[in-house]
């Protein structure tokens, strides 16, 4: 990457990372709560619904300082983790990843959900009747045929992961190299006189990031689809 | 050996409440019009309904008896199931859908791939994907995959019902077969009597969720239950004959059905072997005398048992020709001239180019 300053490539590498640790991270997680949104019925699912759509609508800031009350050092979860197993997500890039997971699971959730209400639950059925029990059959029919969901999921919210900006600030702070990403980068130069042209250049970055996961996204749901014969 | 099924339960305003049984193997036609309730039966006999009380039994085994809380899982039933709508994994070649049931089968085998690729004719199909088959091939294909998983029994609910008339064609001789050389017992859901006709060897017939009629094909072609869904111009007795020779001549075969004797057009069929006759009442001429210089090639001594009003205008004559009965429908006004009443002695004339058989290998029973 020899067109970008050291800064520039230094904050690319690091939302890449971030995004790539958020969206690994949390891809199980959205794949259990879309299927348990889609699938069953117990007390408190509306409750667990809105909570997990609650981001979409929430000023990023109060996301990032909710987590600092949890997460912090002193924070209910923060401390056990931090004495249990020495992890430290304030001012990491950790803590940059978890403040994106939290923020683009809703947009995950909701795409694996529809696909999964899109699954035929006739060919279950069938799978059942094929002697397949009910792991088997999750990950033999049901995965497979949610693949589009999930891809897109994932694509969409690793692009979004890419430009969080709010909730990474308020939570970790905009530390160089740790969790100075792109948008942080580009608020950064905004905030010095005369930035406008590095400003210019890291906007142009997000664009082409941006524009190029949509465009992956689309491709391969197409060759998911012809695989999937539909 | 038998299966028995018994089962009540609601859903929404349907009410089910069926109990029937029958000897295996064989086939019994779950007969009746759409909507009642042939398929909530099919999902219960596999598992994938559980009724509100019910009991399922095959041959020796509980699959389901709600009283000693006996449930037993679909995957565990060893029951294959062929769906209407056929199923097949849409991510999955035709070769691994056949796989994903061969690998899961429990039981001892007693078909693999290669025999069940032959019986059906799978093999060019093999490395297709699903949605390239036609309707026919897709449902041979789920019915090789049903019975890879080595069932007990085979349900089929409604399997041709989305194919037209010459797709029906190109699958059915495939269930025949299925029947004559397998021997498994099928539980067979259509709202088609002619392919009641060609496979079944019982009928339950259903109306709005339970059962009002059950027996051999050959007693339930008799009954008069069946007449108000099959229409009254299919209606005639349906005979297990067996065939006792060729006459080139005539090009006809001479089929021994009761006590009586037959002339059907079915050529190469083999002394010995099984034919269904099937006479339709409105093909059947009574006589009173014994006929002569008519073109009637067959006419059967018997004697009435039975007169029934059939509509208006029309009465069903039942005679008994021994080990068989056959249905007539004549007026009611040839009622009278003819003196028809149970005891009488009758003939009953059939042209043979009105009959058709069916070549039924299955032991009749």
């Amino acid at each position: 990457m020899m067109w970008l300053s050291p800064s520039e490539s230094d904050a690319l590498r690091l939302s890449l990372d971030v995004a790539a640790r958020s969206v690994g991270c949390s891809l199980p997680l959205a794949i259990a709560f879309a299927w348990l949104l889609t699938r069953r019925r117990f007390l408190g699912r509306t409750l667990l619904d809105a909570l997990v759509h609650l981001p979409l609508v929430l000023p990023p800031v109060v996301v990032g300082f909710v987590l600092l009350i949890l997460f912090g050092t002193r924070g209910a979860i923060g401390s056990w983790l931090h004495r249990a197993f020495g992890i430290e997500l304030v001012f990491t890039r950790n803590g940059a990843a978890l403040a994106t997971a939290v923020m683009t699971f809703p947009l995950m959730v909701r795409a694996i959900r529809i696909s999964l209400e899109n699954v035929d639950r006739g060919l279950e059925d069938a799978a059942r009747t094929l002697g397949a029990h009910a792991v088997d059959r999750f990950t033999t029919i049901t995965l497979p045929l949610m693949l589009p969901g999930i891809l897109a999921g994932t694509v969409t919210a690793f692009s979004a992961a890419l430009g969080e900006f709010g909730a990474v600030i308020t939570f970790v702070s905009n530390i160089p190299g740790e969790t100075r990403t792109l948008p942080l980068a580009l608020y950064t130069v905004l905030q010095q006189p005369g930035g406008e042209h590095a400003a210019a250049r890291l906007a142009s970055l997000s664009l082409v990031l941006g524009l190029a996961g949509l465009l992956l996204s689309e491709w391969l749901m197409r060759s998911l689809r012809h695989v999937l014969g539909r | 050996m038998m299966l028995s099924v018994a089962a009540a339960c609601r859903l929404g305003s349907f009410t089910l409440n069926v109990s029937f049984e029958f000897p295996t193997p064989g086939v019994v036609a779950l007969f009746g019009r759409s909507g009642c309730g042939k398929t909530t039966v099919t999902n219960i006999i596999a598992g994938l309904l559980r009724p509100d009380s019910g009991c399922v039994i095959l041959d020796d085994t509980v699959l389901l008896d709600s009283q000693r809380r006996i449930a037993v899982r679909p995957e565990l039933r060893r029951i294959g199931y062929v769906f209407q709508d056929t199923r097949l994994f849409p991510h999955l070649s035709v070769a691994a859908n056949l796989a994903y049931a061969q690998k899961r089968a429990i039981g001892p085998p007693y078909v693999d791939v290669a025999a069940v690729s032959r019986m059906l004719d799978l093999v060019p199909m093999m490395n297709r994907r699903t949605h390239q088959l036609s309707g026919g091939e897709r449902q041979r294909v789920a019915i090789g995959r049903a019975l890879l998983t080595q069932p007990r029994l085979l349900v089929l609910d409604e399997p041709l019902a989305a194919l037209d008339d010459a797709r029906r064609e190109d699958v059915l001789p495939y269930l025949e077969t299925l029947r004559d050389q397998l021997a498994i017992p099928m539980v067979y859901v259509t709202h088609d009597f002619a392919e009641v006709l060609r496979l079944a060897t019982h009928i339950v017939l259903m109306e709005s969720g339970s059962v009002t009629a059950m027996g051999t094909v050959g007693e339930m072609s008799l009954n008069p239950a069946l007449r108000s869904i099959i229409g009254p111009d299919a209606v005639g007795s349906i005979i297990d004959g067996v065939v006792l020779g060729f006459d080139p001549s005539s090009n006809l075969t001479r089929v021994r059905v009761g006590e009586g004797e037959i002339n059907v057009q079915a050529g190469g069929l083999a002394a010995g072997t099984a034919l269904r006759v099937q006479l339709l009442a409105r093909d059947v001429i009574v006589s009173t005398q014994l006929p002569r210089h008519l073109s009637v090639r067959n006419s059967l001594a018997g004697t009435v048992t039975g007169l029934h009003g059939d509509d208006d205008e029309s009465d069903l004559v039942t005679i008994d020709i021994g080990g068989a009965e056959i249905l007539s429908r004549i007026t009611k006004a040839a009622t009278r001239e003819l003196s028809l009443k149970p005891g009488v002695k009758a003939w009953a004339l059939v042209k043979s180019v009105s009959l058709r058989g069916h070549a039924f290998a299955a032991r009749p029973l």
